[in-house]
């Protein structure tokens, strides 16, 4: 699969990370490379090998329903821009 | 042309965890901004998040009920999209391998009844809430319902109306409340629907351009809007148009549904397994204890009533509709086993019928089931008449409310013998002594000539009346089938 600027704008715009035109075409050139690489890797037979989701060979550890958190809206407020009556203030969002 | 309605719905339902899905916060409702958001749920840097087994349990309980699959492993996914109530730019949802595949509702619809599939139920948390009321051109954020436990419960589009879907909603709602998994409360947000909607000409097999609406957290709202976005559908297709895949809003002031965003912008989510989490293993060993702590379902209780009980499929339907009225019904049948059909039309009619004016339900039913069986059991018997039964019933209520105990599963509760101290100390007896009731019949028919004439005369209206006049002097408290035959014999004489 080839890669296109258009395709590589889109994607920087989905993850609303702003990239110069020059840095656009450095970011076309190394993910093209790394697309090349799973092409390669994906010439290796694996049809009877077991799909994994996650690199580690183990298995998700649970915790019990329990509330174990405190109140500490005071401390984490305390380092945010913009707070009132608890709330979180950010830049006005109506989608 | 004739068209037909395909609706499918994707069902958001809050998990009734005491913690939230990823971290260890309260989940309780209508705390203070903020106060229940933690450094999981704010996403502060180096924060993990761990899964609760409650909300899996939870998960495998619906996937059981439904008859659908647990997948094993499950797997956690992130859905990447930004906004400033989702933290981390990125909600954890589930993707390939949810929780739950497959399985089905079975729902009926007036005279239909159909088998809704479903596709799929998977676990993701919650987003906050945005304000967007005055704070000076800014919005207000309150993270306390981020990370909130939630089971999205996908339909396949097999509904074929609003009141299709309005059954299928029902019957889901009662079913997450069934077996303790979601509160059902609609008000604050824990069972919300979105619908997908689209029409095709009658006949048909192809599914036509679908569109979303977001969002419905009434049933009234969830068929209205439906109605609304079909008939629109409707319209733009037989002006020659055709139909733009798009996310709409239900605006209920105004009944109708608008674009919210259409597909030229559609978000793209970019899922991808979340690396934080390792893949979810459910073992047939949990399964089969979740197995062992599910209640008798709806769909096997309600056959179980009807074969049992002899009850028809509507009064079958209603008692089941609540776990709770099935336990309070059966409790009253355990101490009246002669008359299953007595004990059902009072427990759906009377009892039903007071608390729904105080606004109660069964849960909190001042008036213990052992009680009410007395009551019947005193019609049954012959001491009062059906009559006379609603007036000790009003009485006990009164005096039962005035007790601070509700019914909980604790029968036998306070004061067995209510109905028969009521009926005792006001002298509410039927008369049962036929000469005393031969008496009345008689000075009845000595005041009402006109009426004894016509009834000779072949008026059976007129027997009627005098059964009233019987009735009226025996206030009440005459039976009324013995007063018939009296009456009848005196009559022909």
């Amino acid at each position: 699969m080839s890669l296109s600027l258009d395709d590589v704008k889109r994607v920087s715009n989905l993850a609303r990370i702003e990239i110069s035109e020059d840095e656009v075409r450095t970011a076309l050139a190394q993910l093209s490379d790394i697309f090349g690489l799973i092409q390669e890797m994906q010439a290796v037979n694996t049809s009877v090998i077991k799909p994994m989701s996650h690199a580690q060979d183990v298995m998700q550890r649970l915790r019990a329903d329990v509330v174990t958190e405190i109140d500490q809206r005071e401390s984490f407020q305390s380092i945010a821009p913009k707070v009132e009556s608890g709330l979180y203030l950010v830049p006005k969002v109506i989608e | 042309m004739q068209w037909e309605i395909v609706v499918g719905l994707e069902v958001h339902t809050q998990l009734s965890t005491q913690s939230k899905i990823f971290s260890g916060a309260s989940t309780a409702f209508g705390a203070a901004p903020n106060t229940e958001a933690c450094a999981v749920d704010l996403a502060l840097p180096g924060v993990l998040p761990v899964l609760n087994r409650g909300a899996v349990e939870r998960a495998i309980k619906l996937g059981l009920a439904v008859g659908g699959k647990i997948n094993s492993p499950s797997i956690f996914a992130r859905k990447n999209y930004f906004y400033p109530d989702l933290p981390k730019g990125y909600q954890i949802s589930q993707y390939e391998l949810p929780v739950v595949e497959g399985g089905s509702i079975k729902i009926q619809s007036g005279e239909v009844e159909r088998v809704v599939r479903l596709t799929r139920a998977h676990l993701e948390e919650d987003a906050g809430k945005s304000l967007h009321e005055d704070f000076h051109g800014m919005t207000g954020i309150d993270l306390n319902r981020a990370g909130t436990p939630l089971l999205e419960i996908v339909s396949e589009p097999d509904m074929r109306s609003s009141a299709e879907a309005v059954a299928y909603a029902k019957t889901l709602h009662s079913l997450v409340r069934w077996i303790g998994i979601c509160d059902g409360n609609m008000q604050e947000g824990s069972f919300r629907c979105d619908a997908n909607v689209s029409v095709r000409p009658k006949g048909s097999d192809k599914l036509g351009t679908r569109c979303e609406i977001k969002n419905l957290n009434s049933f009234r709202f969830l068929e209205k809007a439906i109605d609304y976005e079909a008939r629109r559908q409707i319209e733009v297709l037989e002006d020659g148009g055709t139909i733009q895949q798009q996310t709409r809003l239900y605006d209920s002031d105004k009944d109708e549904t608008r674009a919210m965003r259409s597909k030229e912008d559609a978000q793209d989510y970019r899922y991808f397994p979340d690396p934080d989490l390792l893949p979810l293993e459910i073992g047939e060993d949990w399964i089969a204890q979740v197995r062992r702590g599910l209640p008798e379902l709806p769909q096997q209780m309600r056959a179980r009533l009807e074969r049992d009980y002899g009850l028809s499929t509507y009064d079958a339907a209603a008692l089941t509709g609540d776990r709770e009225i099935v336990e309070y019904y059966e409790a009253v049948v355990e101490k009246l086993p002669s008359d299953p059909k007595l004990c059902a039309n009072w427990v759906m009619g009377d009892i039903s019928g007071y608390l729904n004016e105080e606004g109660k339900f069964f849960d909190s039913c001042p008036l213990f089931p052992a009680q009410l069986a007395q009551l019947l059991t005193r019609i049954k018997d012959g001491t009062i008449s059906g009559k006379i039964a609603k007036e000790v019933f009003k009485q006990m209520w009164v005096k039962a409310s005035a007790q601070p105990v509700a019914w909980k599963h604790s029968d036998p509760g306070p004061d067995i013998n209510l109905a028969d101290q009521i009926i005792e100390s006001q002298g509410l007896k039927q008369i049962s002594d036929s000469g005393e009731l031969e008496k009345l019949v008689g000075e009845v028919i000595a005041a009402n000539a006109k009426s004894v004439e016509e009834f000779k005369a072949g008026r059976e209206k007129a027997f009627n009346a005098l059964v009233g006049q019987v009735m009226k002097a025996a206030k009440g408290k005459a039976n009324p089938a013995q007063v018939n035959e009296i009456l009848k014999k005196k009559l022909t004489e």
